[in-house]
């Protein structure tokens, strides 16, 4: 067990690591949120009675771009310095590859949620500790980029890739982006846990489905 | 060839049959009024669409298992016959809730389920087009007919649940669809059988065209 977890292990720090001394993917995006955000409060009036209607999807709006936008870069790198090649070199599974390449993009659209998530409260006058959203926000982010790593080693291989991912990664998270924005909302009503636990669920079972779909085809996208 | 030719001959027949049955001999269905009558055609070209995705994921499957061109046409073909039904689908649907309910648009579980598929078939024929020629392309369509696949139950149940919540987006015609009478029932199996010899049909028609299209590009390889 341990043996096959160091692989990811050693994928994942590599990945820190370049984020740390090259701040390529966690910035931008965060500051890309925030925008986002800012440009949803002009959009619509922010007053008491439309914050409740929109702002669950405002916030998941930001998050889902946000995240596009980070999980792009997640194979623009390794495509750009050859990277790609280095990794399928290394003897470790093609699945132990996705995993770490996926717990990476996860932190890093998840480290862009946590800061986005008090800034959001206070743009919309809403609490700042709702420690539910943050359950949301991880089980939501894990479905992303279970999704969203496969697809973008495919999309950075084809013509006009920043448009392919999206195009690619919206349809299939559907299902995640319902979830998120009615847990949302309920969670912003006051509700309690029972009443939304199946949008969790529901997005637990996504995760868990497309984790171990993605991780078996992962093979088949970067090829021999 | 005759096979073909025979589904095109029976086709024919089916559908002057299925146009006459639905428009004069079925009868006006009471609340609903004359605009029910593209029923007739909305929920069989809808199933048919919605199953032929089946058809690529099973395609996709294979393809990755064997690695034989065959299945990839499976799946491609399926895939392009799909959007045509789908789209169809979309189109009578609108079309049918606009008289029906005064609404061009409607949330109800199964057009939500019907656009979204239509996306992830977009999705497909896209990154068959923008995806490296070959080989590589194929595996990136087959891991996306895959991944669509398992999601499309996901997305039903998520529109389905979505559905209780926003009641007020749902009052679609097929809502509560109770047993239909007889001549109805009889004249909705006729127009399913009538597009399931359309669909194999169209599907056996592109099959071969993708061989023939396979073939022109192998004698242009060895030539070039």
């Amino acid at each position: 067990m341990r043996a096959y977890l160091r692989p990811i292990g050693a994928v994942l720090w590599k990945d820190l690591l370049l984020e740390a001394r090259t701040k390529e993917v966690v910035t931008p995006v965060l500051v890309f949120a925030f925008l986002v955000t800012v440009v949803f409060n002009f959009v619509f009036e922010p007053s008491a009675t439309t914050v409740a209607i929109v702002a669950p999807g405002v916030l998941w709006i930001a998050f889902t771009f946000a995240g596009t936008l980070g999980l792009n870069r997640a194979f623009a790198l390794e495509k750009e310095r050859g990277g790609i090649e280095g990794l399928m070199l290394c003897p470790v599974g093609r699945e132990q590859l996705y995993l770490g390449k996926m717990l990476a993009s996860f932190l890093f659209i998840l480290a862009v949620e946590l800061v986005m998530l008090p800034i959001f409260g206070v743009l919309f006058n809403l609490p700042l500790f709702l420690p539910w959203l943050w359950l949301v926000a991880v089980v939501a982010t894990l479905g992303f980029s279970a999704v969203g790593t496969i697809f973008s080693a495919m999309a950075v291989n084809t013509r006009a890739r920043e448009i392919m991912l999206p195009v690619l990664f919206f349809p299939i998270v559907v299902p995640v982006i319902i979830a998120a924005v009615e847990a949302t909302r309920a969670i912003l009503a006051g509700e309690p846990y029972g009443d939304f636990r199946r949008w969790v669920e529901l997005t637990a079972a996504f995760d868990a489905v497309f984790v171990v779909a993605a991780a078996a085809t992962f093979e088949f996208v970067l090829g021999d | 060839m005759n096979l073909r030719l025979a589904l095109l001959g029976a086709s024919g027949v089916l559908m002057a049959l299925t146009l006459w049955m639905v428009f004069l001999w079925v009868p006006t269905e009471a609340s609903l009024g004359v605009s029910q009558r593209i029923f007739y055609f909305h929920v069989p070209i809808a199933m048919i669409g919605l199953a032929a995705f089946a058809f690529v994921t099973v395609g996709s499957i294979g393809y990755l298992w064997r690695k034989t061109e065959r299945w990839d046409n499976l799946a491609y073909a399926a895939a392009e016959v799909g959007t045509l039904f789908t789209t169809l689908a979309l189109v009578t649907g609108i079309l049918w809730n606009r008289p029906a309910l005064e609404l061009w648009w409607t949330w109800s579980p199964q057009l939500t389920l019907t656009l979204v598929l239509w996306m992830i078939y977009v999705a497909y024929l896209m990154l068959r087009a923008y995806a490296p020629k070959g080989a590589q392309g194929a595996r990136y369509a087959a891991v996306l007919g895959i991944l669509g696949g398992i999601d499309a139950p996901i997305v039903y149940m998520a529109a389905k649940w979505w559905r209780d919540v926003h009641p007020g987006a749902f009052v679609g015609p097929l809502a509560e669809e109770g047993a239909l009478e007889e001549p109805m029932a009889i004249a909705f199996r006729v127009a399913l059988l009538t597009f399931t010899f359309l669909f194999t049909y169209l599907f056996l028609e592109r099959y071969s065209l993708r061989r023939d299209e396979e073939a022109v590009e192998r004698l242009w390889h060895s030539h070039a």
